[in-house]
């Protein structure tokens, strides 16, 4: 097509390459390496160090030797294999009665997962806590109030390894749904049809066709789940230490307690980073060889399979799922904010707004706190999005060469476990030359860096979903790059754009591992603070805190996809 | 609230000013003079407009004593930083590292951080009135840097409608009874300068075995001292063997079913001083802040609202409480908790495993 332009045309445009595009490749990529490069290299400095400074490998020693370390490896191992099964278990035939049969409402149980994707897991471990403690849990009483057992009997623990893993599922489940629910919609119907031209009965084309088709997706996402599990350290820090065990990120973030112990932390924090990398890694060469087997499937709508009378015990089925992590948390909550004592069922006669009024008038740093995770949820998804955007529009359209750099870079994160990436951040920004620790920006580095890889994933596929020819044509008829992506592309990716943004502003908002980390008072955030409070037992001001914040995300979002031009039909999609 | 000094006063004293012999920073300044709230002092005070207070009190008192000096003076808004105090002193640690001097005036449960404070001489002196005056010697630094904000216990406490008083622990021994297994909320020396100075005196006066066998009673463990009241008080637990005797005073008070229990063996003392920092950033908010916590309308309120204790002369304990005098108490030792810091989070960590 170049062919046909005039001679100085091309000309301009080679210098205008020479001029704009390698500065812009190298300004991004040593962008990435401060981001992702200098926390890491911080981190491995550290483990090989001593509290003098002389290299050792005493750190890694300790870490094998010492039962108060393997202990936890080991129950993380433990908590992540169970939550992962766990969650399949529950999400796959969920997914598949979402997108396969003609169950009705299936928008409507979408929302909900959504919901519980929303619900930050320290949250949700509060409100189990309100409602399945084992002697003043809602859930608990109802048991004794229902079969009259004695006082000291219950029916569930939270505060036990089961407990813990219950909950920890709890929230990562919808990665799994999301998953597979997408990976059934995509698979197309000829191919059952086919089987059933060949005489295949329905559970014959199940079993031959839907879920060898599903598989890959199915392991993706038992590998996402393990990963959360894994790295997630908000429930285990409210669940297992009244347990008496501690998991690895909780073990890590003790080692900053005073004395904090550096050294240790960047050495309990390798082993997570390893078993990341190599787990994606994994993912990456599964889902590598399947993928080809659903392309070409577009257009054909998949065949809806009849439940009949079993729709019964699929609705049952579904309500109990969205029953555990949305319906009964969020009733705990609401229970907690207007009652005297959070355990107490709320009644007309005794309900209070004691805790709204103390949270909104009393406590001091309620508004400081809610100004700077709204503010730091703005700029991280603001910025997250252009980076990510420019980032794929450059790897997309392969616009620059060693674009492949820049693809791996800004995947490379999502190796980085939260509470990794803030021992790392810590390490870095709390000396010269840049001492960022006391401001918000090393949060939002915290946060930019570590939702990048999602917004990057979704922001490559909607580029590529618009064929470049179009780009073309505008090119074709003089405009510059930088004008066809203006006038052409942006329009089309609208609203993939605004789905990137909401994720990446829910996603900050929930944060906490890395939160917990990097925090000052001056710059403390909503999740911190609920943090704060739930280890001073002030269950009736986080109840009251963590419904606003729930309650102006959403509005965020439902207003942000609002925006005139911008368009409805906005979804959070899950990576 | 004493009006003779008894020979175990002067023996207390003598410790500080021995304490404070040792410790004291080469360049050791006179004791300053006493300070009155003078208007040019809320003028310059109204100027800078707010204070910072970093502290372990309970988070709703430490609201409610921010709120009132803001109603009192208005224009002088008070932020409460609320965690426990040995976060509290990892905090300004790590802060002061990075130099990042946010803080004015420091409430801690573990007067050993003080000790410490005053030693790397980032105190300012200050000495409010009623300090001067109505303060007895134990009770604040020869050199005018801190002064103890607030007194009170150590206690166990029980669920009246889970244990009825017969049955309830009369002593620590009590509490390793198997019966009581499953049954215990405990709070942890880690976060809680309160529970770190307990551990300190337990550990001396009754020996770590006590912490060996009770670590086998599968406790249910919490962070902040002022939460195993609050875990009492839902139901949650029947016993607590550890936590501030100011918030069970709170829930007993406001009607909720907890009663305390002052242990046979002696109940740990903790003494949670306040101080203003050298490199405030609001100096004169602070000098105001401080005068006003020793005033006795404050300590007063602290008294009777948050179930505190307090060293001030005028300040009367409330009725229906029982008095200091009548209880056996075991003895605080600053200096010795500041040695003893360290090692008694580990030990603790390795007994009860979190």
């Amino acid at each position: 097509m170049t062919i046909a332009l005039p001679a100085q045309q091309m000309a301009e445009r080679r210098s205008f390459k020479i001029d704009f595009t390698w500065p812009v490749l190298i300004g991004f990529i040593a962008l990435l390496c401060v981001l992702i490069i200098l926390p890491m290299g911080w981190l491995v400095y550290y483990s090989l160090v001593d509290q003098d400074g002389a290299f050792t490998f005493a750190n890694f020693r300790q870490l094998v030797d010492d039962p108060v370390f393997l202990e936890p490896m080991m129950t993380t191992v433990i908590i992540a294999v169970c939550s992962s099964i766990a969650c399949c278990v529950v999400a796959a035939p969920m997914g598949w009665l979402v997108a396969r049969t003609d169950m009705p409402m299936t928008k409507l149980i979408r929302a909900l997962v959504t919901a519980s994707f929303v619900t930050p897991p320290f949250l949700g471990a509060v409100a189990w806590e309100i409602l399945a403690a084992p002697n003043s849990g809602l859930l608990n009483k109802l048991y004794r109030v229902v079969t009259g057992a004695p006082m000291d009997e219950y029916l569930l623990d939270i505060y036990t390894l089961p407990g813990l893993i219950f909950v920890i599922s709890c929230y990562t489940f919808p990665y799994v749904f999301v998953l597979i629910a997408n990976a059934l919609d995509r698979i197309p119907s000829d191919l059952e049809d086919a089987s059933a031209i060949l005489g295949g009965g329905a559970w014959t084309t199940a079993r031959r066709v839907t879920i060898p088709l599903a598989l890959p997706a199915l392991l993706a996402g038992a590998l996402i789940a393990f990963l959360q599990a894994m790295i997630l350290f908000g429930s285990p820090a409210i669940l297992a230490l009244p347990a008496g065990f501690h998991t690895m990120t909780t073990k890590i973030w003790s080692l900053f307690q005073y004395p904090p112990k550096p050294e240790l932390a960047a050495a309990a924090s390798l082993p997570l980073l390893i078993i990341t990398v190599i787990l994606l890694r994994g993912q990456a060469m599964i889902l590598g060889r399947k993928g080809y087997t659903v392309v070409g499937g577009k257009g054909a709508e998949p065949r809806l399979i009849k439940l009949g009378w079993w729709l019964v015990p699929a609705m049952t089925f579904v309500t109990i799922v969205l029953m555990l992590p949305v319906f009964l948390p969020y009733f705990a909550l609401f229970n907690a904010a207007f009652s005297p004592i959070a355990t107490t069922l709320v009644t007309p006669w005794n309900a209070t707004m004691h805790n709204v009024w103390f949270t909104f008038f009393e406590l001091s740093s309620t508004k400081t706190a809610l100004k700077n995770t709204f503010m730091l949820g703005a700029m991280s998804a603001t910025l997250g999005t252009l980076l990510a955007l420019v980032i794929s529009y450059l790897t997309a359209r392969q616009a620059v060469r060693g674009h492949r750099i820049l693809a791996f870079l800004a995947t490379a994160p999502i190796a980085i476990p939260g509470i990794v990436l803030g021992v790392g951040l810590f390490l870095s920004y709390t000396r010269p030359p840049l001492v960022l620790y006391g401001t918000i920006w090393i949060l939002l580095i915290a946060y930019i860096t570590i939702e990048l890889p999602a917004a990057y994933q979704q922001l490559q596929s909607a580029f590529k979903s618009v064929h470049p020819e179009l780009e073309e044509a505008s090119r074709m008829l003089g405009a510059t790059r930088l004008r066809a992506l203006r006038d052409i592309t942006a329009p089309l990716l609208k609203t993939s754009v605004l789905a990137t943004w909401c994720f990446i502003f829910v996603s900050t908002i929930r944060e906490l591992s890395a939160a917990v980390m990097l925090f000052t008072s001056e710059t403390k955030v909503v999740s911190v603070l609920i943090f704060d409070l739930k280890e001073s037992g002030d269950l009736g001001a986080i109840s009251v805190l963590g419904l606003s914040m729930l309650i102006l995300t959403f509005a965020v979002v439902i207003g942000v996809s609002r925006i005139p031009g911008f368009g409805g039909g906005t979804r959070l999609r899950n990576t | 609230m004493k009006t003779t000094l008894t020979r175990r006063d002067m023996l207390k004293a003598g410790t500080a000013l021995a304490a404070s012999t040792v410790f004291a920073t080469p360049t050791r300044a006179q004791a300053p003079a006493a300070s009155t709230v003078t208007p040019a002092l809320i003028e310059a005070a109204k100027k800078e407009g707010k204070a910072v207070w970093y502290t372990s009190v309970d988070l709703p008192l430490a609201e409610r004593v921010a709120r009132t000096f803001e109603a009192k003076y208005p224009g002088v808004a008070v932020r409460v930083e609320r965690t426990g105090a040995e976060r509290v002193f990892s905090r300004i640690a790590q802060e002061y590292a990075s130099k990042i001097h946010a803080v004015d005036i420091v409430n801690s449960s573990d007067a050993a951080h003080l000790i410490v404070w005053k030693r790397q001489g980032i105190l300012e002196p200050y000495l409010p009135e009623d300090v001067a005056k109505h303060y007895p010697a134990e009770h604040k630094d020869p050199d005018g840097q801190f002064a103890s904000f607030r007194i009170f216990l150590c206690p166990i406490a029980y669920n009246t409608k889970l244990v009825t008083a017969a049955e309830a622990p009369k002593s620590y021994a009590d509490l390793l009874d198997p019966k009581w297994a499953g049954k215990i909320v405990k709070a942890h020396p880690g976060y809680s300068g309160t529970i770190l100075t307990a551990t300190y005196q337990m550990s001396r006066d009754i020996g770590w075995e006590y912490f060996e066998r009770l670590a086998r009673q599968r406790i249910m463990q919490v962070q902040s001292a002022s939460d195993p009241p609050k875990k009492l008080a839902l139901g949650e637990r029947a016993v607590m063997a550890d936590g501030v005797e100011y918030v069970v005073f709170q829930h007993k008070e406001k009607g909720d079913p907890v009663e305390l229990v002052y242990p046979t063996e002696g109940t740990p003392l903790i003494i949670g001083p306040n101080a203003i920092f050298k490199a405030a950033p609001n100096p004169n908010a602070a000098r105001l802040l401080q005068s006003f916590m020793f005033s006795p309308e404050c300590q007063q309120l602290c008294v009777d609202h948050g179930g505190l204790r307090s060293a001030h002369a005028l300040v009367k304990e409330k009725a229906g409480r029982r008095p200091m005098k009548d209880i056996k108490l075991m003895k605080d030792d600053a200096a010795a908790v500041e040695r003893e810091s360290d090692n008694i989070k580990k030990r603790y960590t390795q007994i009860f495993k979190v």
